[in-house]
């Protein structure tokens, strides 16, 4: 037990929450939680979101986040109950012994402050070096944490460099101080798979190189496989499961711990295209008004009925700005979108009314996609009347009908948005769009936003929905494991072309063009080891090149 | 400097657009109102006859677009009229005036502005604590009591009772800089109390703010102090809503101070327009518009030309 750098005991965790339209009450967001971590060693807390795992993450710095305290429980850190610290011995303990990297290091970093201002600050507060030797440190970690001109990057402002690199800036920041723990909360989450491969490696290098300590939080079971030693599988604030890697990955004891492993098990048959295809976008060329470049570049794609054709691509390849020129919001510059047989207007205010209803849109953030004010009933029942003109008691039982497809009870009709779970509120912005009756429903990242098990639960219900109503999906999505689940064919998007497009088993099966290849790659594989693979046959291939 | 440089050659034409616009309008209104120039001069004993010969004479016979650009070039050539009841040049007799009411403005906003930041600062060190509420509610309480209000208790007690400070605000050009200071520390003293509050909430609610945000959170897990977090991550990302209320304050110590300087007989241009309001010198009128105008409009360009500076994204482009 010498080597034991971390001891939490039987962690109580309240927040106090504020239910509308009721007095605020106090609730447990962790209970009953132990969890120790030896010097040089990484575990990792996974769970979904609301399982409480920033919130034990940041308790190592006994810091509570908003109204979040820290209610019980002892939080033994280098041979003492850091609980018991003044605030001045907290002080001393945060950002010195303990470090935090945010999962937004976009936000996370003062945007009116130079980096290496930001970085070296904690190292010089607590006087653990001089000015010189920090920034001559830093530079050090830049250089390991392959940024590019080491020397200079830190002169540069937050939003001169581009958000992978600001991750791994954020990770110079933790470990410059030199602590025994590094606290890094969702680091790659909000990153493409593409730059995520780079700066879990690079991540995972620094660790080994520095023999820190790490809390490794994620909700990405086959992210944390790749660099922590242990697991501590979560779920709304209790333990569910704990145990090596090795052990949570390939033989998970717990029901919740194997849906988490086996999550994306859909099984979907790819349709063959249709000789008559509900949309043709032709040659479309878009840029958006006051720029010089285009976004879109002479992209073609056809989408066939009651199919899926899923548009891949990072953020920044066009794929939303596709959906925006379908839709009507983006007039192209040229090209042609055909639907169902007829040329539409290039702008939404001149198309009619059967044009608008036939297409319809699911968003990423439901929440924003929602009247806050309006029940569930008259948010499905608008289109009802503005399509169909229904009313009263014909208007009710279609809303019924609606809301037993998308499997919520009779119950939601008269509840508020505020008052549905993620999942919730996305089918109820399906059930809006179905509402409609489309015969093309545009998703774009519907399924970003929620955690695995949800999305899995709307991605099956979209499938479902599809063989009774016959709508085809243009599926916009940066997940190729939502691609690979639900598409009949696939557009690869990449700096606004299409780079690679086809029936999902031509597309996914080699050879690959080499952006597919490097997308694909990057995908985090729930196996051991898989990070080095890739990495090690990156190197070879760039080698013998 | 390229973005930098369009966008604040953007923001100046646009306020002497402005500017010309309210010149516009200022003409316009006055040209509104019954009555004319002649008429205000020659009182009851105009006949048609010598009415008519008086604005042949004045050029008030002429179209109004001619009378607006004769105005107009004098105005930019530092000719502002003649005021009619005195006959005295109007920039000769504004320049004095207009100089002591910056006098006075400049060292109300010396005290008010740092007062008020470091009393936003503090508040936000020991925010819902008892410093933040005492602030809160001394500021509120003198906002809320008239200026004039306040200059007649601050003289009573002391200026009358405890002899500290001249009550009345007179100065001349050959007193001693101290002996200025003295004489304008009462009215310094009620425009404090004024702006003070205004400010100091605005600082406040802007630091508090830039509190919510992950930076200042990561600063908290560097373990920095309360002060240096609020000095040195959230202060420089509130500055543009801070010089914003900060201008808009010192706009109202120039053309605000009408009552406070009237309060304590103080020569500036407040108690000046005044006095030529009541006697109907439409000349001067239109000058002391055009003035407050432009100091108006000056201060908060350059509110804004402090914004865009202050935004590190337009400073460093990528």
């Amino acid at each position: 037990m010498a080597d034991t750098l971390l001891d939490i005991k039987n962690l109580k965790i309240e927040a106090t929450a504020y239910p509308p339209g009721e007095p605020p009450q106090d609730i447990t967001i962790v209970e009953g939680v132990d969890l120790r971590l030896e010097k040089g060693k990484v575990l990792g807390l996974i769970g979904e979101s609301g399982a409480g795992k920033s919130t034990i993450g940041l308790s190592a710095m006994n810091y509570g986040r908003g109204g979040v305290r820290i209610t019980g429980g002892e939080i033994n850190l280098n041979g003492r109950d850091i609980r018991k610290l003044s605030l001045r011995g907290l002080r001393a303990m945060r950002g010195a012994e303990v470090t935090y990297v945010a999962q937004s290091a976009a936000a996370a970093f003062n945007p009116a402050k130079k980096l290496m201002e930001q970085i070296v600050e904690a190292t010089l507060a607590h006087k653990r070096a001089s000015k010189k030797e920090a920034e001559a440190r830093a530079v050090e970690l830049f250089r390991k944490l392959g940024l590019p001109d080491p020397e200079s990057f830190g002169n540069r402002y937050p939003h001169q460099v581009s958000g992978g690199q600001l991750q791994r800036a954020m990770t110079a920041l933790a470990l410059c101080p030199q602590p025994d723990l590094v606290v890094f909360d969702e680091p790659t989450t909000a990153l493409d798979v593409t730059t995520q491969i780079d700066v879990l490696a690079a991540i995972k290098e620094a660790i080994a190189d520095t023999g820190v300590a790490a809390l490794y939080i994620t909700h990405d079971l086959a992210v944390v496989a790749q660099v922590s030693d242990n697991i501590m599988v979560l779920r709304g604030g209790n333990m569910v499961e704990y145990g090596s890697t090795e052990q949570i990955i390939n033989d998970p004891q717990e029901e919740y711990t194997q849906a988490l492993v086996s999550v994306r098990s859909i099984e979907h048959e790819e349709k063959q295209p249709a000789p008559e295809p509900v949309l043709k976008v032709q040659n479309i060329n878009a840029r958006y008004s006051g720029t010089k470049f285009d976004v879109l570049k002479n992209v073609n794609v056809e989408l066939s009925p009651g199919q899926t054709l899923a548009v891949v691509g990072e953020s920044g390849s066009g794929k939303s700005t596709l959906a925006r020129v379908i839709t009507g919001l983006l007039p192209p510059r040229d090209g042609k979108i055909i639907f169902d047989g007829r040329e539409l207007n290039a702008d939404q205010a001149s198309r009619p009314r059967e044009d608008l209803r036939e297409l319809q849109m699911i968003y990423q953030m439901a929440d924003t996609a929602m009247n806050p004010r309006q029940t569930v009933g008259t948010i499905i029942g608008r289109p009802l009347e503005f399509y169909f003109g229904l009313k009263g008691r014909k208007k009710r039982e279609r809303i019924q009908e609606l809301l037993d497809e998308i499997e919520l009870g009779e119950g939601f009709v008269d509840r508020y948005p505020a008052e549905l779970s993620g999942g919730q509120k996305q089918r109820v912005c399906i059930a809006r769009a179905l509402a409609a009756k489309p015969k093309l429903i545009i998703c774009d990242e519907v399924t970003s936003a929620l955690d695995p098990l949800v999305a899995d639960g709307i991605l099956k219900l979209l499938l479902r929905l599809q063989k009774i109503e016959d709508v085809a999906y243009l599926f916009i999505t940066h997940d190729l494991a939502t691609v690979r689940a639900i598409a009949d064919s696939i557009a690869v998007m990449y700096q606004g072309e299409v780079v690679r497009y086809g029936t999902k088993s031509d597309v996914l099966a080699p050879p690959f063009d080499a952006y597919t290849d490097l997308l694909l790659s990057s995908v985090p594989e729930m196996k051991l080891g898989w990070l080095e693979e890739v990495i090690a046959h990156r190197r070879m291939e760039s080698a013998g090149h | 400097m390229g973005l930098v440089g369009k966008l604040l050659a953007q923001r100046i034409a646009l306020g002497l657009l402005l500017l010309f616009l309210v010149s516009i309008l200022i003409f316009v209104g006055t040209q509104i109102l019954p009555g004319d120039v002649a008429q205000s001069v020659l009182g009851q004993s105009a006949t048609p006859e010598a009415l008519a010969n008086l604005r042949a004479e004045m050029g008030l016979d002429q179209p109004a677009i001619t009378r607006y650009f004769a105005w107009l070039g004098g105005v930019l050539t530092g000719d502002l009229g003649t005021a009619l009841t005195s006959g005295q040049d109007i920039a000769t007799s504004i320049a004095g005036r207009l100089a002591n009411t910056l006098f006075l403005a400049f060292w109300a906003a010396l005290i008010s502005v740092p007062l008020a930041i470091f009393l936003g600062l503090l508040a936000v060190r020991y925010r819902d604590r008892w410093p933040d509420k005492l602030i809160s509610a001394v500021t509120l309480a003198s906002i809320s009591i008239p200026e004039f209000l306040i200059g007649y208790l601050l003289m009573y007690f002391i200026g009358v009772k405890l002899g500290w400070a001249p009550s009345v605000a007179t100065i001349y050009d050959s007193m001693s800089l101290g002996e200025k200071l003295q004489a304008i520390a009462l009215p310094v003293a009620v425009l404090t109390l004024v702006v003070l509050a205004h400010m100091m909430r605005m600082t406040r609610a802007a630091i508090l703010n830039v509190m919510q945000s992950a930076y200042v959170e990561t600063a908290e897990l560097k373990g920095l102090s309360m002060f240096k977090i609020i000095w040195r991550h959230a202060f420089p990302n509130s500055i543009a809503p801070i010089v914003n209320v900060v201008m808009l304050n010192l706009a109202y110590l120039v053309v605000g101070v009408v009552v406070v300087e009237v309060v304590f007989t103080y020569p500036g241009m407040g108690q000046y327009l005044v006095d030529h309001v009541s006697k109907r010198d439409v000349p001067v009128v239109q000058a002391c518009g055009l003035i407050f105008a432009a100091v108006y409009i000056g201060l908060n360009m350059v509110a804004d030309i402090v914004s865009i500076l202050a935004n590190p994204r337009l400073r460093h482009p990528k």
